[in-house]
Order: structure tokens, then sequence, then C-alpha cells
């Protein structure tokens, strides 16, 4: 038995979270729900449900062109939000923050308008091994848009960055870093500072995929010096469909809109169109208003907790797990970097993920089973996939000990 | 082990998982198919040894989970001595039961496939079951060499 505390080394206060998030209190096939997938996504705390059905019974309109009172109301309780998550990343400035859909739809703009207008024949775009497919599509179709190509920066056999490969690839034709702050295939986190600098040392832009590490880690893009900086609301116990990409102000003014339509312009004739300020120019067509709002209701609710004590409380449980997990014979963790975050994937001998998942989920255990959007990461650990437990603000040492009773089973049925 | 996990997780899915049949390949195969389910990575390669009409020898190869390895072992044992056309039917048995198109269950024409019918409760697991027996299909169809996918 593992000699770690089975609790958060603080006064942790798991009862009054738990009792915030009302999809926790429910059974699945007769047990109760433990809800181990936070890092496919979050469930919302009734502050959120709240915000979202309050906002819709009493301030909704659109935004931005309405006279009226609502169109106020809803505008002002936007531009609020956007205040909040510029707080959240510490931005220098609202105007460098840009609500899109999640974190594929920033990286997305990023390689469209960003790269598309940039990158010759023969330039250089620098990711990682492991990042997620949402990190690598876009800038494979920038490459083929424009003739630039990709370079990866090899992992280890723990998972973690080869910080000097990485370093050697960054050369005079290299236009863009994307790397993943931290990753979800593995629970891996980079050492973005030191990454940021290297890149910074040969005037190389970085873009820092956050959408697994914002739900977990003090993200401050101003001591970063990231130049953009993507993540997704739903992760971070959010509504879906809203996501924020930070930019360097200097640089988004510099780069082209990538979709057209309404808001994103100041005058249209059919001759010209002349573009809207920042972040209006990004921000074509309606957007998820609502959304935007209960983001912002998230970013205060998880700061209301403190990133101190949830860092705190996450690193216990993954401490917790991981031990326990080694005392099981046959289990593989895939991902053990010296710097991780609450993510814990693992296969276990002669039994297929799938199947642990499908057995998970009878003892009412939610995990993910499969390749994680991380195909390139399965292929480097030689593995078809993998189980993936991934623990958030609301999960109990308890839920660890439940999650390993339940694998110690399924090996016995196995045999 | 869970009452309920017994209609999926069958004795024989078991038995077939732990050593499946024909797991071997065929040096002189006429046919050669990859199968591979892009949502989970199950992976099967189908090797088929045709005699005129008849399926004279067929096996597998390849990684899954224990429904698709214990799908693909128990195919390669029924399908073994049948025509084309028989095959082709009872693929199409096969999968009406465990899509659950046909709630009128004629297991007995199934044989020991019919442990499979379980997989219906699970529409996130319907194509492991179903990866053989696609794969089989594009082989008695298709080309002495291709790849099928199940998305």
């Amino acid at each position: 038995m593992s000699t770690l505390p089975r609790q958060s080394p603080q006064a942790y206060p798991i009862e009054r979270i738990r009792a915030d998030f009302p999809a926790l209190r429910q059974q699945i096939r007769g047990k109760p729900l433990v809800y181990l997938d936070n890092a496919a996504s979050a469930q919302k705390p009734k502050q959120v449900i709240d915000t979202l059905a309050e906002f819709y019974r009493h301030d909704f309109s659109n935004i931005h062109r309405s006279v009226h009172t609502l169109g106020e109301r809803a505008t002002a309780r936007y531009e609020a939000s956007r205040d909040t998550v510029r707080r959240f990343l510490n931005a220098a400035a609202v105007e460098e923050i840009v609500f899109v859909r999640g974190t594929t739809e920033a990286i997305n703009l990023v390689a469209q308008s960003f790269g598309r207008s940039r990158f010759r024949e023969g330039d250089e775009i620098v990711i990682s091994a492991m990042e997620h497919h949402s990190n690598i599509v876009p800038w494979q179709m920038v490459c083929r848009q424009t003739g630039a190509r990709l370079k990866v920066a090899p992992i280890d056999e723990d998972g973690a960055l080869i910080v000097e490969e990485y370093q050697r690839l960054l050369g005079p034709r290299t236009k863009l870093v994307a790397i993943a702050h931290m990753s979800n295939a593995l629970g891996t986190l980079n050492p973005a500072g030191e990454l940021i600098d290297m890149a910074h040392a040969r005037g190389i832009p970085v873009l820092l995929d956050g959408a697994q590490a914002a739900p977990h880690v003090k993200v401050d893009v101003q001591a970063l010096d990231c130049d953009f900086y993507a993540f997704s609301g739903h992760k971070l116990y959010g509504p879906t469909g809203i996501g924020v990409l930070y930019g360097k102000r200097k640089l988004l003014e510099a780069m082209p809109p990538w979709q057209g339509g309404g808001e994103m312009i100041r005058t249209v004739t059919f001759e010209r169109t002349e573009y809207n300020d920042l972040p209006y120019k990004f921000e074509a067509g309606t957007p998820a208003i609502a959304e935007a709002v209960g983001l912002g209701a998230a970013i205060e609710y998880i700061e209301g907790i403190g990133w101190e004590t949830i860092a705190a409380h996450e690193h216990a449980l993954i401490e917790y797990a991981t031990a326990r997990a080694l005392e099981i014979p046959g289990l593989r963790i895939i991902g053990t970097a010296g710097e991780k975050g609450a993510i814990l994937s693992f296969t276990l001998e002669r039994i297929h993920p799938h199947d642990i998942g499908t057995f998970l989920d009878h003892y009412g255990i939610a995990v993910r089973a499969g390749h994680h959007c991380a195909m390139p990461v399965m292929d480097f650990f030689q593995v078809p996939a993998t189980a993936r437990a991934s623990f958030g603000i609301y999960n109990t040492h308890e839920e660890v000990d439940q999650l390993m009773d339940a694998i110690r089973e399924i090996i016995k049925v196995f045999g | 082990m869970l009452d309920e996990l017994r209609d999926l997780y069958q004795e024989v899915v078991f038995d077939h998982n732990r050593n499946p049949r024909n797991f071997r390949v065929i040096e002189d195969a006429d046919r050669v198919i990859e199968g591979f389910n892009p949502l989970c990575g199950d992976r099967i390669t189908l090797y088929l040894k045709l005699d005129g009409e008849r399926i004279a020898d067929v096996s597998f190869q390849g990684q899954g989970c224990a429904i698709s390895t214990a799908s693909a072992s128990l195919m390669t044992e029924i399908v073994k001595g049948k025509t084309i056309d028989e095959a082709e039917h009872l693929f199409q048995a096969f999968h009406k039961i465990v899509t659950g198109e046909d709630d009128d269950l004629k297991l007995e024409e199934l044989g020991k496939l019919a442990v499979l019918a379980g997989v219906r409760q699970y529409p996130s697991r319907i194509k492991c079951a179903t990866l053989a027996w696609h794969s089989l299909e594009s082989a008695l169809k298709g080309e002495e060499a291709s790849s099928v996918s199940t998305e």
C-alpha cells in the first residue's frame, strides 16, 4: 500500500466544490459517478450553469450594434468577460483577447492568418512529437498552401520534450514555434518559458497550445512572453463553443482577417472594405455571446478557489494515483515526465484500453480510451491506444482508490 | 465480475480473446486485406485462400480489443469451408443482429456468433465486432490487396 497521504495536503474545500457540480450527483449503472475524463471536457459548476440561464432570461440580445437596453446590457457583459479573460491571462490589453470557438479554431486562425500571409516556400514551423492533432493538422494545411515545412521536435521515453533537439531545430528558416503547454495524452508539462526564450533568441514567435494547461496552472502571458496563447472554455469548467486566442497586439495588428462578415468591418462598399479594430477584426459574425459570459463565470469560479490551492490538490492526486498505479502488476504508465499535470495515461498487459473503458463504465468510472487525438504519440510508444484518467478540482483520493480497485478487478476477470 | 457485463463479455469471448483461432499468416493467400478502426486504433490483417467459390482457408493477424479479436477469431472458424454466397449471407445476418437493426433475433442461424449479440447494447463498441466482417466482405468483393476502414 502506498505511504502517500490519502488526502490533499491542506484544508481543501472538496465538499463545497463537489456540491457545486450537479452532474457529479448521479449514479451510472447503479454506482456513484466517478468522472475522470476532465482532459476531454470538464463538468460545469452551478455558477456557470446559472449564469447561462440567467443571461438568457434577462440580458440576452445581439451585441455591439443595438442601441436598445438589452443590446447594451449584453454587450457590456460580453466585454466584461473579455476583461476577465485578460486578467486571467495577465494580458496587457483587452484588444489582445480574441474570442473563438475553442483551441482548435484559435490555432487555425493563426495558421490561416499569420501563417498563410507570411510563410514562403522552404520556411519551417517547429512543433513537437507530443502534439494533439489540432496543433498538427492546421500547420500541415498551411504548409500545403505555402510550401513551408513542418519540423517535429522529438520526445524521450518518459514523454518529455528533448530540449536540445528542439533548440537544434530552430534555424534561419523557422518562422513559428507551435507547442503544447501541457500534453493531453501524456500529461507532460513543457518548460514553456525556456522554450520561448530559445525561440526569441532567434527572433521566432511562439504559439502555446494551452488547452490542457489552462485549467491546471496559472498562465501569465507577459511573464512567459509568449506571442500567441490558445485555450478552450469547456475544459476550464466553462461552456462549449467558446475559447480564446491571445496574441500580442503588434502581431495581431499586422495579421489579415481570416473570416469575413459582420462585426469585423468598419465600412463596406462594393469596391473596398475597411476592417475593424482589434479584436473585432477576428470576430466575424455573431459570436457565442452567452458562452463568452459563461466563460467569465467559470474563470471567476476557479479563481475563487485559488491557483495554489488547486495546484496542491491536483498534485497530491496525481502523485497518489501514480503510486497506487505502480503497485498494480502489468500496468504501464505512458508519460512519466518529471513535470506533469494531473493525467494518468496507462495500458494493461493483454487488455485493450477499449475493454478497460467499458469495464470501468460499469463501475461508474468515466475515463477516455483511445488515441486521444494524438496518433503520433501512440506510434512513438508503440501502443494502439491508452486508457486515460484525468483529474480535476472535484476529484478525490477515494475516487483514485475506486479506480485502482476496479482496475484490479478487470485484471482478475481477464486472467 | 458484474452481471450486466456478462452479456457482452461471455466466456466464449474471453476464450477466443486469450486463444484466437486461425491467428496466423497464410503465405500463399489469394487475398490480403488490412482492416482499420481509426476510432480505437484496432488493426486487422485478413488472409484468404479461395478454392473457386469456396473459402478454402482464412486467417488473421493484428491487435484489437477483446470484442474485435474474438469476433475475428469466431468469424474465421465459421466461414472456413463456406461458399462466398454463404459467407455474405452470414455477414448480413450478423450485421443486423449486432447493430440492433433486426429485433427478431435468429440467433440459432448464427451459431457461436450469437455470443456477440450483446454488443448491440454498446453503440460505441459495435464497430469492434464488425471490423473483421467488413474486412472479409471487402476481401471477397475486392482486389487482391486493399484496405478497409470502419469510418
